[in-house]
């Protein structure tokens, strides 16, 4: 692919994409971010890069922070099939081939004079806030993006669940740096006093938008799944992992997601994809890993037009696992912060992922597990094939494993992809037809 | 009869399998891509059910026992006759495209010229069909393209230079004719092909002609039958073009995984390297698949990759197995990157490795990134059948053996001189399943 070559998809952009109204309303929640990143400055508001795993948004508002998300960015680019542009550029500039493509597309999109996915031009962050939540690319990636504009960093260190439970010295340790590092610095940046009762209200926002985020998800206990957990879900997650939880705004969301799924699940129906409803309902899957950016529709139909949904997804869990019972907690906000950054899913153990995935499987009776491995995501896909064989001899259902990329869009090989899905689903047929026959 | 069909489109060549109600393997047929898969899958399946017939004759003629101990002749005399008659009307075919070619062509003054010479050219290849056909007779392929057209190269150069025209005008009007001839399907002369095929054998062995009446009826017995398509499967990459409803196409992972168990019913783990990919699977008791591991955003390690270093070294893709095979000392090719492998191979030269010695490495190279896709999927596990076109390779057999028995211990290992058919053999048996098992009725594709 060469750099001036033209991205179909971009071109076809006015075709009658069918959505929900909650994701028509989620769409006009991210792009507002973009049009308050792009006016911060004039507004006389400090901006802030944060990543979106165990992200304290909350404690960000606080200091009236408009807040950039980097890897959002970088998908939302790969969405707009801008990314490959980017991600040559940042190549071209010594970034090696085998660097994280989220880093080289955000890398890539400073080269190009920092122009946002909207089309708006995202400002020079004052602070980056990094949240360091299991994935050790967040501080090289900050660390270049310091080097580039000289702005503050202030880090928030976040001990690994290596035993896989959080320990009260591990939550004592993370509160310890709010209060004597990161709550000072955001301070002195922003000029704004620390107000804890302020944290509370937005908590209490938050806590309000997961009950009823946890509902949706959940929805697809049912039979047909009202939503796809993996392709739909990224939609639902993208206000609470990013730089709405808090706000009225996400609570309202979330309110209405919640309202139209359940009217969904009383009609019986199945989720709503770009092409329309989805026809009957033939697999249930898990998916581990993200999904691919850049060919993101054509990576979804390929499930859709087999009958098959993803019922539950780890990915949908990267910011937060509410669905095992964490809330923001208004009565307890810093300790609650904590264990909201300590218990995001890119800072579990492989024992913890594995019982997680099982969890799943069983719950949401789906018919089996499916990993997409991401070429370019050493935290995500190291020990995926562990995760793999161990899943698939505690549930007794069929695995798979497919290999794409997040935003490089090099990375996505549709025939092959869509041959080993194809392959997959009719395995999981053909293992149900033998069931039966023998 | 019912039939059941499995149709494997491959990216190199198609291949059909024909089973029966009990399953046994009636024909199989085989015949080039040749990037059309419509063509491709109807010459294949209408080859295996040639084969099919070909294997009733077999039976029919074996139980009347009208030809004790002259059977086999008899029958291989029988094919023979047939292809000879279907490579006559091809050729008559591509005589006349090619004659209507030269009327559009631009050939100027040189056009009546070329028409003469183009007459010739058939004429002497005509002449030439029984000798390709004779008992005995090696040819290089069995596709039509390949025969005539290296036939029409040679006798084409003879025949411009004494006319004295251009050999290129020649060319020029093959080209544009070999793809539409190619691409016609003679079904409807199957069975007038074996008729007159059958005169000409009772020629060809007298003995045989003072049994014609015993010898006739059961042949045209079987003719007369009808062999009902009952259930059509697809696999392969051209699956999707067949004209059957999505329920008709499999996967060719499933394909492989099933086929690879009617072959060798204790299979356990297969392996398939294959032209354009590597795939290792694991099976169940009934041939389902369990879990699939391919080579996956690069096709380092499948058969290209041998391709490419025969094509490095000039070599056929048949001589590098026996070249690797004279190998006396153990050489490390590291790189799984086709085109990497192929620097290394000519460093080592420079270096002076013997050849035969840098064969064996390049095969046990294949081999090792073969082991880590098979160690993704599961492991091996006994018994362990190895299909593909690679699995005809000896060196490449050999470098297997030994990387098994390293890693796992002593297993049983299947290789079937079949294997090309093996995809084919699976969709066959799902096609069976579908219908016996399922109670399924074909359905076209929307």
């Amino acid at each position: 692919m060469t750099a001036t070559a033209p991205m179909p998809a971009s071109v076809k952009k006015p075709q009658n994409v069918q959505k929900e109204d909650a994701m028509w309303l989620q769409k006009e929640l991210i792009n507002s971010n973009y049009h308050d990143l792009a006016t911060a400055h004039q507004n006389g508001r400090k901006v802030s890069a944060t990543f979106v795993p165990g992200n304290l948004n909350e404690l960000l508002m606080c200091f009236d922070f408009a807040r950039s998300l980097p890897e959002t960015n970088a998908l939302q680019n790969g969405m707009r099939k801008k990314s490959g542009k980017m991600i040559m550029d940042a190549e071209r500039d010594g970034q090696s081939e085998d660097v994280c493509t989220y880093v080289k597309a955000d890398l890539g999109m400073m080269m190009g004079g920092e122009i946002g996915p909207t089309g708006e031009v995202l400002p020079r962050p004052d602070l980056l806030l990094l949240s360091y939540t299991g994935c050790f690319t967040f501080m090289k990636w900050f660390e270049l993006i310091r080097h580039k504009y000289g702005c503050e960093t202030v880090m928030l260190h976040v001990p690994y669940q290596g035993e896989g439970r959080i320990a009260p010295n591990m939550r004592d340790y993370v509160v310890r740096q709010l209060k004597e590092t990161v709550i000072p610095t955001l301070e002195r940046i922003s000029g704004v006093k620390f107000d804890i009762d302020r944290l509370r209200q937005y908590m209490r926002e938050s806590q309000k938008a997961e009950d009823d985020l946890v509902a949706v998800l959940q929805s697809a206990k049912n039979r047909p799944s009202p939503i796809d957990g993996y392709f739909g879900a990224v939609y639902y997650i993208g206000p609470i992992f990013t730089a709405f939880r808090g706000m009225p705004e996400a609570t309202e969301y979330y309110r209405v997601l919640r309202r139209e799924i359940e009217q969904r699940v009383r009609e019986g129906k199945g989720p709503v994809t770009p092409e329309g409803e989805m026809g009957e309902e033939k697999y249930r899957l898990v998916v581990e890993g993200p999904p691919n950016w850049t060919s993101f529709r054509e990576f979804w139909k390929m499930f859709y037009d087999e009958g098959a949904v993803v019922v539950s997804s780890t990915y949908a869990k990267v910011g937060g696992l509410y669905d095992f019972g964490f809330r923001h907690d208004a009565d307890r906000p810093l300790e609650s912060l904590a264990e909201y950054c300590l218990g995001c899913y890119t800072n579990l153990n492989l024992p913890s992922r594995i019982d997680m995935i099982c969890r799943y499987i069983d719950e949401y009776q789906a018919d089996g597990l499916l990993i997409n491995s991401i070429k370019s995501c050493n935290s995500f896909s190291a020990g995926q094939l562990l995760i793999l064989r161990e899943v698939e001899k505690r549930t007794g259902k069929p695995a798979a494993f497919i290999e794409t990329d997040l935003v490089d869009p090099r990375y996505f090989s549709a025939a092959n992809v869509k041959n080993r899905l194809e392959s997959y689903f009719q395995m999981v047929k053909a293992k149900r037809v033998a069931a039966g026959a023998h | 009869m019912r039939c059941f069909i499995g149709i494997d489109l491959g990216s190199t060549t198609t291949k059909a399998v024909v089973i029966d109600e009990n399953q046994n393997i009636l024909g199989r047929g085989i015949t080039n891509s040749r990037s059309n898969y419509d063509t491709a899958a109807a010459i294949a399946k209408q080859e295996a059910l040639v084969n099919s017939r070909f294997h009733l004759f077999r039976e029919a003629l074996g139980s009347a026992g009208a030809l004790d101990g002259a059977l086999d002749a008899f029958l291989a005399q029988l094919e023979r006759d047939f292809r000879s008659e279907q490579y006559l009307e091809q050729l008559g075919d591509l005589a006349a495209t090619c004659q209507r070619s030269l009327a559009t062509a631009k050939f100027g003054d040189a056009t009546a010229a070329v028409g003469v010479a183009l007459t010739e050219v058939f004429g002497r290849l005509a002449a030439e069909a029984p000798q390709l056909f004779a008992p005995g007779a090696k040819r290089k392929s069995d596709f039509f393209r390949d025969i005539a057209g290296s036939q029409y190269l040679a006798t084409g150069e003879a025949v411009a230079k004494e006319a004295g025209i251009r050999y290129d005008f020649l060319l020029n009007v093959f080209d544009r004719s070999i793809i539409e001839v190619e691409n016609r399907v003679y079904g409807d002369s199957i069975r007038r092909h074996l008729l007159a095929a059958l005169e000409r054998t009772f020629v060809a062995l007298p003995d045989t002609a003072a049994r014609r009446q015993q010898v006739e009826a059961p042949i045209k017995g079987i003719l007369d039958m009808d062999m009902e398509e009952t259930y059509v499967v697809g696999t392969g990459y051209g699956r999707a073009r067949l004209p059957f409803s999505k329920e008709h196409i499999r996967s060719e992972i499933l394909c492989h995984g099933l086929g690879a168990h009617m072959m060798h019913p204790g299979t356990a783990t297969v392996l398939d390297i294959g032209g354009q990919d590597t795939k290792a699977i694991q099976v169940d008791p009934h041939g389902i698949v369990e879990s699939f591991q391919m080579n996956d955003r690069c096709a380092a390690g499948c058969g290209r990759y041998l391709g490419y270093i025969a094509d490095e070294m000039n070599m056929g893709l048949h001589e590098l197995g026996p070249m690797a095979m004279k190998s006396t000392k153990t050489i490390r090719i590291n790189s799984t990157c086709t085109v990497f492998a192929g620097a290394e191979l000519r460093d080592r030269l420079s270096l002076g490795d013997r050849r035969e010695d840098i064969m064996a490495g390049l095969h046990r190279a294949i081999i090792l990134r073969a082991m880590s896709i098979l160690a993704r999927s599961g492991g091996i596990r006994n018994e362990f059948t190895f299909t593909g076109g690679v699995a005809k390779n000896e060196a490449a057999v050999k470098a297997l053996k030994d990387l098994v028995r390293e890693n796992y211990g002593d297993l049983k290992l299947n290789i079937n001189p079949d294997s090309i058919y093996t995809g084919a053999l699976g969709g066959a048996t799902f096609a069976w399943r579908a219908v016996v098992e399922e109670g399924k009725v074909a359905e076209a594709r929307q």
